[in-house]
């Protein structure tokens, strides 16, 4: 085994996890006991939707890649908990966590990694490729970095509404050193447009440490200094963090209409992908640590049950229903049927699906 | 001659490559620490140390772009992309730079880059990541390109384009990384621009790239065993410079071509083999020319629908039919 990469997350990031100093942060103070059970719920059906993913990709029922948010739950629960009718997101390729924030079901998100017309894209997209616009949630993409400018456009055509809303744009640690994130970066700045760059540095590009391949002024949010934007870190172990953080981005991008860089520690429990063995650029002692002292789950219902908003009879609950749901899901995804051949030349033009008496063209569109 | 897969036969060819001439740098995502996404370059660290194998950020762009200026004053880099998918966050580096120096520069200037990666549908990863895009850059003057379907192939057109003074770009594919086959141990190159005819016949030519070919074999077989139909495939192996002369006397002796290939049908290699062979062979054909490509949709993700989105035996064989009814 290569030696094990050396942490970059800084230390006060790592501190064990205890009582969240931003339990009292106005945008955490004001949840109600309701609102604060339901975001622990939304975080464990996250945990657990994505353990019951491993069996099934294990059974052979997902194939391709299987990219897991197991560890970075805190990091989609906390900033999409704040969102309004106006706040738009999209993300990379490591989207289910973000697809069940926003509210997708289930069902629709398992059904897909399986290619099951009844899917959220009709088995079409895949894991990588979740969408759920009508949630305000633009997917879901393969490439690392092409999101950034499509956010920036959102953005953009939020102000061009002229609607009070901002987009947060989700993408990794590797993913700050495209040049797609650079010119977005730019253009954010530069016209003033409400969005949110969340990196979610989880300290790898696949098997790349982050040192091994970023070079930065001491964090990678810094870097909006040199497109003059603001920034912030944030340890995304803590939920009330990523809220109380995230607020002041989103304030900014409502009221000033201005854009933010934002770097949420995290860290993933498992490979990169399923295909990733795991086994050549960090230690198994790394892994544990996190898990044990750092769990943004476990820590989130710790500080709960010393709030005594949650019961450890109530967490079990909680946990043993979203396996249920999570069980019922993969039930579902067995049983539902596949897209047919027809459908493979449905939904590449509007034109195409629409075509009527008002079509003027002529043209043939589709080959065979 | 020993047996080895076709990855193992990309990565002798790199080897070998890597110990005849230290001006040879691998460079590319995950190709040294980690090995390498899909394996190819596996041992290679170890084998030559960080100077020559290269570890970069995901920053296609910048890493292609640097090798693109580095072969200007001599290096000969060999970049993995991890698939070639991600050569579109390049494209202008690709295009606009490797492939137009040496005609801006009025031949002053040559651009001795390979660029290598898998381009392949059929392993269930959507869209975003199953693009074969040999057509696309072979439409442009400059550039080369090479689609080896065996592991023969493999070895010998690596230490071509390694060897070549232009700009060559090696489409592998992951579903063939594990497929064996027959390679000298001494020294060889496939050269670039020669069509291997991977099977004698004589009622129907089949042309294919890639693992079209393997795809193409396959059909071949079952027309002679369930049809008595003796096919002749050829495989052109490198898509430019096109072996014109194989097809054309390919086609001259069966006088029926059917064009297999797992791009899209649009725009596709074939469309340009189709006008080939009838501008060329036009009295040899005894029926118009067929094609079998994938549905002309964007990748889909279901891994059923994906199967016979692309070319597969039942539907070569059913248009080879065609062709010979
Ligand atoms: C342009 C491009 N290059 C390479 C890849 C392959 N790839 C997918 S994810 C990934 C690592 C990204 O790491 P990071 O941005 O840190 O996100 P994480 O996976 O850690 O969430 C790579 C190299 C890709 N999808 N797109
Ligand atoms: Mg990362």
């Amino acid at each position: 085994m290569a030696k094990p990469a050396v942490l970059t997350h800084p230390e006060s990031l790592k501190r064990p996890a205890g009582p969240s100093e931003y339990a009292k942060d106005p945008v955490n103070a004001s949840l109600s006991k309701a609102e604060k059970i339901a975001l622990y719920t939304k975080m464990a059906r996250i945990r657990h939707f994505e353990q019951r993913c491993i069996r099934i990709y294990q059974q052979g029922k997902i194939g391709g890649f299987l990219h897991l948010y197991v560890g970075q739950e805190a990091v989609a629960a906390g900033t999409i908990s704040l969102l309004g009718k106006h706040d738009h997101i999209i993300t990379g390729y490591r989207d289910h966590g973000h697809g069940l924030m926003v509210g997708m079901g289930m069902n629709e998100c398992m059904a897909e990694l399986t290619g099951r017309v009844t899917g959220c894209s009709q088995g079409k997209g895949g894991s990588m490729h979740y969408f759920a616009p009508d949630k305000n949630y633009w997917g879901g993409h393969g490439i690392v970095g092409g999101q950034a400018p499509l956010g920036t456009g959102l953005a953009y055509a939020v102000k061009y509404l002229g609607l009070k809303g901002s987009c947060l744009a989700y993408m990794g640690d590797g993913a700050v050193n495209q040049g797609a994130v650079h010119e977005a970066y730019n253009l954010a700045s530069l016209w003033d447009l409400p969005v949110i760059f969340v990196v979610e540095n989880n300290g790898y590009s696949m098997g790349t440490s982050q040192e091994r391949s970023t070079a930065h002024p001491g964090c990678l949010a810094k870097r909006a200094e040199g497109y003059n934007m603001a920034w912030d870190v944030i340890n995304g172990h803590d939920v009330y963090e990523v809220r109380a953080k995230t607020a002041i981005a989103l304030k900014r991008a409502h009221e000033e209409s201005k854009p933010t860089v934002l770097e949420i520690f995290t860290y993933r429990y498992f490979g990169h992908s399923m295909a990733d063995p795991d086994k050549t650029y960090r230690d198994k002692e790394e892994i544990k640590e996190y898990r044990e002292k750092k769990d943004p789950v476990l820590a989130f219902e710790q500080e709960l049950l010393r709030e005594k908003v949650l019961t450890p009879e109530l967490s079990l609950q909680i946990n043993e229903a979203a396996m249920a749901e999570a069980d019922k899901a993969a039930v579902f995804a067995d049983e539902s049927p596949d897209p047919t051949v027809a459908d493979i030349t449905k939904h590449i033009y509007w034109e195409e699906d629409n075509r009527g008496p008002k079509t003027t063209s002529r043209g043939t569109i589709i080959f065979e | 001659m020993a047996v080895i897969s076709y990855r193992e036969a990309l990565r002798a060819a790199m080897r070998e490559e890597l110990k005849r001439d230290d001006k040879v740098v691998i460079m590319g995502e995950e190709v040294a620490q980690f090995n390498g996404a899909y394996k190819v370059t596996e041992g290679l660290l170890k084998e030559f140390g960080p100077k020559r194998i290269v570890d970069t950020p995901i920053s296609e762009a910048g890493f292609i772009g640097l090798g693109i200026g580095a072969s200007m004053l001599g290096i000969r880099p060999v970049m993995e992309l991890m698939f070639w998918s991600f050569s579109y966050v390049a494209f202008d580096q690709i295009v606009n730079n490797a492939g137009n120096i040496r005609y801006m520069s009025g031949g002053l200037i040559n651009c001795p880059i390979v660029i290598r990666g898998p381009a392949n549908g059929g392993t269930n990863v959507g869209a975003t990541h199953s693009h074969t895009p040999e057509a696309i850059l072979a439409s442009h003057p400059g550039i080369k390109v090479v689609c080896p379907a065996t592991p023969y192939d493999a070895k010998g057109l690596m230490k071509a384009a390694i060897r070549d003074n232009d700009p060559v770009y090696v489409m592998e594919n992951t579903i063939l990384y594990n497929d064996k086959g027959e390679v000298p141990d001494e020294d060889y190159i496939v050269p670039l621009g020669v069509a291997d005819v991977k099977r004698v016949g004589t009622d129907l030519t089949i042309v294919a790239h890639g693992r079209a070919v393997i795809t193409s074999l396959k059909a071949a077989e079952i027309l002679e065993k369930e049809h008595g139909v003796s096919v002749e495939v050829v495989d052109l192996r490198s898509i430019r410079p096109l072996d014109e002369e194989t097809i054309l006397a390919s086609v001259r002796k069966t006088h029926r071509a059917l064009l297999v290939e797992e791009n899209k049908p649009f725009c596709g290699v074939d469309a340009q083999v189709a006008y080939l062979i009838q501008s060329k062979a036009f009295d040899e054909l005894d029926a118009p020319i067929h094609r079998v490509s994938s549905i002309d949709a964007p990748q889909i993700y279901c891994k059923r629908m994906e199967d016979l989105q692309m070319p597969n035996v039942e539907r070569v064989v059913a248009e080879a039919l065609k062709v010979l009814a």
